[in-house]
């Protein structure tokens, strides 16, 4: 461009139709190839149908019994259902949150009043592994790929995960039943 | 591509393609007559065995994908027709799964020739910075070819894989998202990976091109390390290596088809006969013999974000390379203090490789830290001081002279060894 200007400015210091062309042409080829490229990286996103598989599914408690941890499927997404003991409640209650790595307490995890219910997704936030239920020196899940080790609140107390277990959004329709998403 | 390019084409038809399309030529000059340094030895034929991994994994890959099913529901049950069912499938299947390790223990003896002889100096920075654009496209390519099986070990191998990119901060689950086309490793991801399983290779023969160019530019580096002044100092590709990689080439295949047809899931993980089960994690997930080094690397950082900058980094280090070694001679040969430090680091990369195998506890993690630690420390601090602070030992004055001796004659050698290097005796 510079080139081309300089070339013609000997010649006459008005820009010349090439140059007009030139940045005409390069202008509208610049818009076309940033909306040619859209299309191509919105098709790598969740399609129609992986988002429309993300609709809330119900959920009955009932035949889970105390000390049982439940998988479940949401959006494709591990979920674990656990039915806590009471002394899996109670430790989770009295852990000093401001030793923990990511600070939560045990009642900002479950819903108030349902402390026995602990619903959290399933994979280690990590690198998405699936860590081992009632394992671990918490009680909670240890993580068989890379060591790490979540207590029975899903909070994250040793090894490499950055985070807790992240809750699931979910809510009681009943007494014993829950629905997610 | 230099060389002098002495070729007359010798039928009318020749001529008259040759003044059209220069290609016979171009090879000629390039695979024929091309004058190598005359010291090469057996370390320098592993670019021509790579060059034919390659094209050995491209011709297995194509047969493969014409059973293959790439389809979450259907993908391990096409895995397991071609075994039992297509003719000659289960060989087809086991010379690529067996092709891909072969194709890194090529690619690994590769880079160590050029660790050790300096073949990443200039003037072949470029080169060798081509050569690392093909290590990164060979790891990408071999992952995702492992995920195609869809057993447990591809399933969680991808899901770990892909989980890296979520440490990337404020953006990192967005790509995760858009790199598995949903919200977890499925269908998608799959059908997405066997596409770019099948590109990828034809990228890398594309690089390759660009390296065998960015070669023949300079010419081969040699085990002294000192460039080619007289033709005495060379012989020319055909007859003399043209034998020489295929020799090497024929021992390397012989350990290649044993692998294939006497141990063919000895480097592979009984896990991945069993479907993917996204439920169940295996008790014991380990990527590929080839990945271990890294993967020790990005265990050893008790840190997500910081382990997975150490791995990437570990690779993209060599990319500075050129620039990071400051002594001036090129070759190990003559590196005294360097051969020692050079011999630990080649033993701290095994010994990465055993550590990765290793459940990640006690004094494993120790180990790897220790030797993650002096992984990067060879290059930022020993061969940039190493330079500067070693006396290297004195170079021969020429090629021929380090192969011939001080008389640097060619009567040194049998009569007729070098006498017409294009006529037998």
């Amino acid at each position: 461009m510079t080139t081309v200007a300089t070339t013609h400015a000997a010649a006459s210091a008005e820009p010349t139709r090439r140059d007009f062309l030139y940045i005409a042409t390069s202008a509208a080829g610049a818009v076309g190839l940033a909306g040619a490229i859209w299309p191509f990286i919105s098709q790598m996103g969740p399609d129609a149908a992986t988002i429309a598989a993300g609709a809330p599914v119900d959920f009955d408690l009932s035949p889970v019994a105390e000390g049982q941890i439940v998988k479940l499927f949401w959006r494709g997404k591990l979920i674990f259902v656990r039915h806590r003991t009471k002394d899996e409640i109670k430790s989770a209650q009295e852990t000093d949150v401001t030793t923990l790595r990511d600070p939560q307490t045990d009642a900002a995890r479950v819903k108030e009043g349902k402390d026995q219910w602990l619903v959290v997704y399933g994979n280690c936030t990590h690198l998405g592994c699936v860590p081992l239920g009632n394992e671990g020196a918490f009680h909670g899940w240890q993580c068989p790929c890379h060591g790490s080790v979540f207590d029975t609140s899903g909070r994250i107390r040793q090894g490499p995960a950055p985070t807790n277990l992240p809750v699931p959004p979910y809510a009681f329709t009943s007494d014993t039943a829950i629905r997610i998403g | 591509m230099s060389g002098p390019s002495t070729y007359v084409p010798k039928s009318a038809f020749g001529k008259w393609f040759e003044s059209r399309l220069p290609i016979v030529g171009l090879i000629h000059s390039s695979f024929v007559v091309f004058p190598n340094p005359r010291n090469l030895n057996y370390l320098w034929t592993f670019g021509g065995i790579l060059a034919f991994m390659l094209v050995a994994q491209i011709v297995t890959g194509v047969v493969l994908a014409m059973h293959y099913t790439p389809h979450a529901t259907m993908a391990f049950a096409s895995i397991e027709s071609i075994m039992r069912d297509v003719n000659y499938g289960w060989m087809i299947r086991y010379l690529h799964a067996n092709g891909a390790s072969m194709f890194f223990i090529a690619v690994y003896v590769h880079m160590f020739r050029g660790f050790y002889y300096g073949s990443y100096k200039a003037p072949r920075e470029i080169l060798w910075i081509l050569g690392v654009i093909i290590f990164l496209l060979m790891m990408a390519t071999a992952f995702m070819g492992y995920v195609l099986p869809w057993g447990q070990m591809s399933f969680w191998g991808a899901t770990v894989i892909t989980n890296l990119f979520s440490a990337i901060p404020v953006v990192g689950e967005t790509i995760v998202t858009y790199l598995w086309g949903g919200y977890s490793v499925d269908n998608p991801t799959l059908n997405r990976f066997f596409s770019l399983h099948y590109l990828l290779p034809f990228m890398i023969a594309g690089v390759v091109v660009l390296h065998i160019w960015a070669l023949h530019v300079p010419g081969s580096n040699n085990p002294a390390g000192i460039e080619k002044k007289t033709e005495k100092d060379t012989l020319p590709f055909h007859p003399y290596f043209t034998v020489k990689d295929a020799l090497a080439l024929v021992c390397f295949l012989m350990v290649y088809v044993w692998f294939a047809f006497y141990i063919p899931n000895f480097l592979g993980h009984a896990d991945n006969y069993i479907e993917a089960n996204a439920a169940v994690t295996p008790a014991h997930i380990v990527p590929e013999w080839y990945f271990l080094p890294f993967y020790a690397i990005l265990r050893a950082i008790p840190d997500k974000l910081l382990g997975v900058l150490a791995m990437f980094g570990s690779i993209a280090i060599m990319l500075f390379l050129p620039w990071l070694d400051t002594s001036r001679v090129r070759s190990g040969r003559y590196r005294p203090v360097f051969q020692v430090f050079f011999a630990l680091f080649a033993i701290t990369c095994v010994l990465l490789g055993w550590l990765g195998a290793k459940p990640p506890e006690g004094g494993y993690v120790l180990a790897s830290r220790i030797c993650t630690a002096y992984y990067f420390a060879y290059f930022i601090i020993v061969l940039p001081l190493l330079g500067l602070f070693e006396t290297p030992k004195a170079l021969p004055a020429s090629i021929a002279e380090s192969v011939l001796g001080k008389s640097g004659s060619a009567h040194a050698m049998p009569q007729g060894a070098a006498h017409e290097p294009n006529t037998k005796a």
